[in-house]
């Protein structure tokens, strides 16, 4: 395979069969390894997809400064694309992350701009639109509120997964701006409305204590509700224990959202009688190795997890 | 049905504080009442007059968000684990 950049490389992702995942013979769980893509996550799709419309509509000019509110996936992304287009980015991102997270958006040439832990992302997406306000010059791609992030979903992760398994009937995904859930739901519903669409959701444990009231709980536009068939919500131990399986089980080096996913996967494997579900993981376990999760008792480093956002 | 209702976040300061509340209830909506009996106000945080959920809130039996089972309909069986979380965004 010859590229001419890493951003040809994005998507075309391989889907694998969990095998012995499943608590149903007769149902059979696939992993779609987003970990494949070039910074090493699913959002090197959105942030191609959301530079290119803007580059393409005239809303993004050489040296603009790019702004985002991440977690970090997208922001390493956009950081990518703002390294080799002359782009400057910074991005706003919870103190409350690993430091991996941080040293690859350094890494790729990023502004680091923390908002305070306990806010979670909810409070990341607040300070990057004070900043925003401040800097109207620059551009603010947003994730949350961006057609462009269902739309890459849409048109190339759920073409592949129907060309990998036609017969899919089930797809899960873990719930972050809700793109994925909304683009590849749609898209799959087109193609056969039998399809359900389960997310899973992070249990958000003893963090967040910082929201002062419900109205800072944040629901991003992007994401349809009407797309979803079923939520699930997982909690930090489980989705370290399956994030941990899937490496000495399966072979596969994923991040903690993808433990959760698989762990939505195996309760919707339970409510059906036959078929096949495909589960998105969304990033690689790289990220995360400072969390020792691969090396130590869940037990042992359960306070410092629960400090962290990790997804 | 006696079950375990765990909260977080703010809905911990409706109910004084604590993480995990026991209550009695045949239905998620019969749980809420009990707890807005000796927690006056806690109904208010999680759902408006209707009886709708407040959009920011999920409301977990076991694991499974209840908009996609019963809504405040859902039955409860004794040992039934409820959670009531706020929504969060990542990415």
């Amino acid at each position: 395979m010859l590229f001419r950049s890493v951003l040809e490389m994005v998507g075309d992702t391989p889907l694998v069969e969990l095998v012995g995942f499943s608590p149903n013979p007769a149902v059979h769980i696939y992993a779609k390894l987003e970990g494949q893509n070039p910074t090493g996550s699913v959002k090197d799709r959105i942030a191609k997809f959301m530079i290119d419309a803007a580059e393409r509509e005239g809303r993004l000019h050489p040296g603009q400064t790019i702004l985002e509110p991440t977690s970090g996936n997208t922001g390493i992304a956009l950081a990518l694309i703002g390294s080799l287009r002359g782009y400057p980015v910074k991005v706003v991102i919870p103190d409350a992350v690993t430091a991996e997270r941080v040293e690859i958006l350094r890494a790729f040439g990023a502004e680091v701009i923390f908002s305070p832990g306990p806010l979670g992302t909810n409070g990341s997406v607040a300070m990057a639109r004070e900043v925003a306000a401040a800097h109207p010059d620059w551009f603010m791609p947003f994730q949350y509120e961006n057609i462009e992030n269902p739309r890459a979903h849409y048109e190339t992760t759920a073409p592949e997964i129907i060309a990998d398994l036609p017969e899919i009937d089930v797809f899960v995904a873990g719930l972050g701006t809700g793109g994925t859930l909304t683009g590849v739901g749609r898209r799959l519903k087109e193609y056969n409305p039998a399809i359900k669409v389960v997310s899973a959701a992070p249990h958000p444990g003893d963090l967040v204590q910082g929201l002062r009231s419900l109205e800072e709980g944040y629901i991003p536009p992007v994401l349809d509700e009407s797309v979803l068939d079923g939520r699930i919500v997982v909690d930090s131990r489980t989705s370290f224990r399956l994030t941990k399986e899937l490496t000495t089980r399966a072979g596969i080096f994923a991040g903690i959202s993808s433990g959760a996913a698989v762990r939505a996967a195996q309760v919707a494997a339970g409510r059906m009688e036959s078929g096949h579900i495909v589960c998105l993981l969304a990033d690689g376990g790289w990220k995360y190795l400072s969390s020792g999760l691969w090396t130590q008792d869940y037990d042992v480093i359960e306070e410092d997890v629960n400090t962290k956002f990790w997804w | 049905m006696a079950v375990q209702v765990h909260v977080t976040s703010v809905i911990q300061k409706a109910v004084d504080g604590q993480r995990q509340v026991a209550a009695d209830g045949n239905t998620v909506g019969e749980v809420i009442a009990n707890l807005e009996s000796r927690y006056p106000g806690f109904r208010a945080t999680v759902m408006d007059d209707s009886g709708q959920l407040h959009r920011f809130v999920n409301i977990y039996l076991n694991d499974e968000d209840i908009r996609y089972l019963q809504g405040s309909d859902t039955a409860l069986s004794d040992g039934d684990q409820v959670s009531i979380l706020p929504a969060l965004a990542g990415g």
